[in-house]
């Protein structure tokens, strides 16, 4: 993301320090991770300084200092999904994708997460892709479902 | 400005509105034990240790003396056995991050903690802040902060800023009631020198 991007949504703000948090969220979702040079303009703009937004950056899970796959993935392993299975829909996303919770793959296709509650425990084991819900999945299902992202 | 009366182990102290009851305490020599306190910082409240007892209206709670605001007729008991008892767990629980501290260890002898009752889990830093508050509020250069959160959080110095400004300051470190930030600055010292074409990737 470049500068002037940046700098665009950061004005949207008004360049108010208090919304620190709104113009990470925005800089994250377009791009779906924050750089440092794009901290650092938010650093200088606002006047917050670098430290501090390191500090707010690494405490929400929803930003990420690291870049990520075009789809994120979060298999649920809530309790309920936990007894349905989502073990086996976890180790067959893993063989799929070959990548860990919290890791993303070479191509930056996919990033795999995994959560704690995803609020839809009749449809366990649960997996989202990208806020997309696939629900009573077997191992076989999830190979079909990651197929469809490119 | 109006006076508050309040009583502290049966004394009876005059505070000004606002003080906190620490520092009521303080001003007639009672002594009570503090971590993450600092006249020079803005009051904070991360350690616990200086918890006391306080009664209002007949009830009584444990509250936080370093951010609990004096009230009228407040009753503060600074040493009961509840008291003693959530000092020594606290202790028990930071010794486990950082054994070795002396600060914290003079302490454990005082409230009978034991300093190998749980699983040691070194972090050395027991997130007191002194370092990150003080490098904010007193030196306001920000070169130390905090990164991520729960069991995780730890301190962390931007190393552009530290090159910058930390060789010349260092006040800091007599503040830590840990050895973790010397630790920590001495390590990113050493990474910068051990790379000297050392520089962000810019992204
Ligand atoms: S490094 Fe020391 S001063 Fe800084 S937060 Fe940790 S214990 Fe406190
Ligand atoms: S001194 Fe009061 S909480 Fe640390």
């Amino acid at each position: 993301m470049n500068n002037e991007r940046v700098d665009q949504i950061i004005e949207k703000h008004n360049g108010e320090a208090n919304s620190l948090i709104q113009v990470l969220l925005e800089v994250q979702n377009e791009n779906r991770w924050l750089p440092r040079q794009a901290l650092e303009r938010i650093s200088e703009k606002l006047q917050v300084p670098l430290t501090r937004i390191q500090h707010i950056a690494t405490f929400y899970k929803a930003f990420s200092l690291v870049p990520k796959g075009r789809h994120e993935i979060h298999i649920c392993m809530g309790t309920a999904c936990h007894v349905r299975g989502s073990q086996n829909v976890l180790d067959a996303v893993k063989n799929l994708t070959g990548i860990n919770p919290g890791e993303t793959d070479l191509d930056l296709k996919f990033s795999l997460e995994t959560v704690n509650c995803l609020g839809c425990c009749a449809l366990g084991p649960v997996m989202e892709i990208d806020g997309q819900i696939h629900g009573k999945l077997s191992p076989a299902d999830t190979a079909g479902a990651l197929k469809k992202y490119e | 400005m109006t006076k508050t009366l309040i009583t502290i182990d049966d004394k009876e102290v005059e505070a000004a509105e606002g003080m906190t009851v620490l520092e009521a305490a303080q001003s007639v020599g009672i002594a009570i034990p503090t971590l993450c306190h600092n006249e020079k910082l803005e009051p904070y409240g991360g350690c616990r240790i200086c918890t006391v007892e306080a009664e209002v209206n007949g009830r009584k709670k444990l509250v936080v003396s370093c951010v609990y605001p004096v009230e009228q007729n407040l009753v503060v008991r600074t040493r009961t056995e509840k008291v003693n008892r959530v000092r020594k767990m606290i202790l028990e629980l930071l010794l486990s991050h950082a054994p070795d501290s002396k600060q914290l260890q003079d302490l454990a002898k005082i409230y009978g903690a034991d300093k190998d009752r749980f699983e040691k889990e070194a972090s050395f830093c027991i997130h007191c802040g002194l370092c990150v508050r003080y490098c904010a509020e007193v030196k306001k250069k920000n070169a130390v902060g905090f990164i991520n959160r729960g069991a995780k959080r730890e301190i962390n110095f931007n190393p552009e800023l530290a090159v910058k400004e930390c060789w010349n300051c260092k006040e800091c470190f007599p503040l830590c009631p840990t050895a973790a930030l010397q630790a920590a600055y001495v390590f990113i010292e050493a990474q910068i020198s051990s790379t000297p074409s050392f520089e962000f990737e810019k992204n």
